[in-house]
């Protein structure tokens, strides 16, 4: 289902104006620091909040619009919410409290139940489905309130911090079942990793704006603001690894120190990347021959967007530009250390 | 006189003052009680409550406050919620009004209840002239009406103060779960609040069963239809016959014991944390 929305809101003093679409089956991430608004968004998206000016659009109906004086309830909306404190209903049990909307939606106990036992399996939590929430650690609660909002089986899906308090390994895990969720997901994150690998669409939000809209490779290779910088300012790689060996879907085959095997993550600091004019015999595991993509100057450092075959950033400084002569479409050499590799589990 | 010592400190002594205090207090509130025990002809209070004008005064009583306190519940119920959750001018004004019955006194209940629901008080009329409803004075409907007066007010205030302190985020979980309104009312915020609500119920029961002054002002004191457990003891009382008095008054001591111990958690001495969401239930 896809999404058009134009938000004018405002809680506790505080509005936020923003806008954007996302495609079916879509996942459009929101970053942005604390108190930007995020989650006010998707409140609004919710039907919690209710707009002041705008319009919210969903596979083409009007969901909301003050002007025409349409205010679909939350519960008419095809969206389900998990949101950051759970809110996991306490005098239900954990199996309860996920077949609660499918039962809303009209299925009989039963196959509610079912249901229900099927999304606790996906999250890995099968065995706790008799369990109340208190009885649950912060990890297993934020898997129930997933399961459960997930359980509804919405056209949309939004995400408030959905992954904050997992583990790495189950981190893993719930984050490719919410790439393999049908629904057209909106997710808030902290998480740049997170970030690269589930969303679509990036939108930065600071004070209540959306300040920044692109792909999460646009939006990192060209952060416009210190916040998104610092937040995206990391690159990141998938391909196969085999012990100390990761082979990239480009062919080229980095070495790392961890020793891993089957798919990964790849991320390191564009400050770990050195450039050089010949190719370098330094202690550096990794070296390649690489293309320059673009060039960006920063207020006190230059941004160097390298292209085939390890497409990634590196941070020189301008006198480095100068002496390596550098500019678009350039070749040079690049190195990189095993050790400033951090792999992970993709 | 800076006294440093951690509140954590196990055998703190209270001043002696204090305690004295205290015991006085105790005995000022148990005393009568001892005193009506120790005069109780335990070996003929059997036979005394097996009576019928006792067992009738029972009935009536049961009747009577059972009816109001589900009057309470279901009027109380939705003007708790009205009071918690709405916000309107006068608010103040409409929660002093609903809590005068608890300081007012009875008596004063039941005058006022005559003068509105009489046969010529304002809607006492309206009532002869719209339903043919003759009189309410002297029916167990006028005792139900007067022991809904004074007990009411004892749910309203339990139920206000439980909804206030719901979490109302769970209930805007629930909507954007699908749940509806109505949904979200019998699935999330009643269950909820069924601590507060069985507590107040009570409450306001045992009120009810208490109930004197605005029964006999209001309703009279008939026998098999007004004459509830109070009204009887303060009869025989009056009749000079004051072993059946003490006889009932034993058997209302015992109930009201039982009701208070029964709540001592709930409104005596309520837990500082949310109701019981804990580690009470262990897995099935």
């Amino acid at each position: 289902m896809s999404i058009q929305a134009e938000i004018h809101a405002a809680t506790g003093g505080f509005a936020i104006h923003a806008a954007f679409d996302a495609p079916t089956g879509s996942c459009t991430a929101i970053v942005g620091p604390n108190g930007a608004g995020k989650t006010t968004l998707v409140h609004a998206l919710a039907g919690l909040i209710p707009l002041r000016q705008g319009k919210i659009v969903l596979a083409g109906q009007v969901v909301e619009d003050p002007a025409q004086g349409i205010q679909t309830p939350p519960d008419r909306r095809p969206i389900a919410l998990h949101s950051q404190h759970n809110l996991l209903f306490p005098h239900l049990s954990v199996v309860d409290n996920v077949a609660f909307g499918p039962r809303c939606a009209g299925l009989a106990a039963r196959p509610a139940r079912q249901r229900a036992e099927e999304w606790l399996s996906r999250v890995g939590l099968a065995d706790l489905a008799g369990l109340r929430p208190a009885q649950l650690s912060g990890g297993q609660a934020q898997r129930v309130g997933l399961a459960r909002a997930a359980a509804c089986q919405p056209a949309v899906l939004l995400l408030d911090e959905s992954l904050a308090s997992l583990d790495a390994e189950t981190r893993t895990d719930v984050r490719h079942l919410l790439a393999d969720i049908e629904a057209t997901r909106v997710l808030i994150t902290h998480d740049p990793v997170e970030t690269r690998v589930l969303a679509d669409q990036l939108l930065v939000m600071e004070k209540g704006e959306i300040v920044q809209t692109g792909t999460p490779e646009e939006v990192a290779g060209d952060p416009r603001t210190p916040w998104t910088a610092g937040l995206l300012d990391i690159n990141l790689l998938t391909g196969t690894a085999s012990g100390t060996q990761v082979a990239l879907h480009s062919g080229v085959v980095l070495t790392t120190a961890t020793p891993m095997t089957g798919p990964v993550l790849v991320t390191f600091s564009p400050a770990a990347v050195t450039l050089s004019t010949v190719e370098p015999h330094t202690s550096a595991r990794n070296t390649w021959e690489a293309e320059v993509a673009r060039i960006q100057p920063e207020s006190d450092r230059v941004r160097v967007l390298l292209g085939a075959p390890v497409p990634c950033q590196a941070w020189v400084t301008p006198q480095a530009v100068g002496e390596l002569a550098l500019s678009a479409g350039s070749r040079c050499w690049a190195a990189l250390k095993a050790t400033e590799l951090t792999v992970r589990e993709a | 006189m800076t006294d440093r010592s951690s509140p954590k400190e196990p055998n703190r002594r209270p001043p002696i003052a204090v305690l004295v205090a205290a015991i006085i207090a105790v005995a000022v509130l148990a005393l009568p009680l001892v005193g009506l025990l120790q005069r109780t002809p335990w070996s003929t209070l059997g036979t005394r409550l097996g009576e019928t004008a006792t067992l009738e005064a029972l009935r009536v009583s049961v009747v009577v406050s059972l009816l109001a306190a589900a009057v309470s519940v279901v009027l109380g119920l939705p003007l708790a919620w009205v009071l918690a959750r709405l916000t309107f001018r006068g608010r103040a004004l409409v929660r002093a009004v609903v809590l005068l019955p608890m300081v007012l006194p009875p008596v004063v209940g039941g005058i006022a209840l005559f003068f509105a629901l009489g046969r010529k008080g304002l809607v006492g009329r309206a009532l002869q002239d719209w339903f043919g409803v003759d009189t309410l004075i002297g029916t167990t409907a006028g005792a139900v009406i007067a022991a809904a007066f004074v007990s009411m007010p004892f749910f309203v205030i339990t139920a206000e103060a439980g909804l206030r302190q719901l979490d109302t985020r769970l209930e805007s979980a629930a909507s954007t779960l699908g749940a509806g309104r109505w949904t979200v009312l019998r699935r999330i915020t009643l269950p909820l609040l069924a601590p507060s609500l069985a507590a107040g119920a009570t409450l306001s029961w045992a009120r009810a069963l208490g109930e004197f002054g605005a029964t006999i002002t209001f309703a009279g004191n008939h026998p098999g239809r007004t004459r509830t457990l109070p009204l009887a003891i303060a009869q025989a009382n009056e009749a000079g016959q004051p072993e059946a008095a003490i006889a009932m008054s034993v058997l209302l001591i015992g109930v009201s014991l039982l009701i208070l111990i029964g709540l001592r958690h709930r409104w005596i001495a309520p837990r500082t944390s949310q109701p019981d969401t804990s580690s009470e239930t262990s897995p099935s």
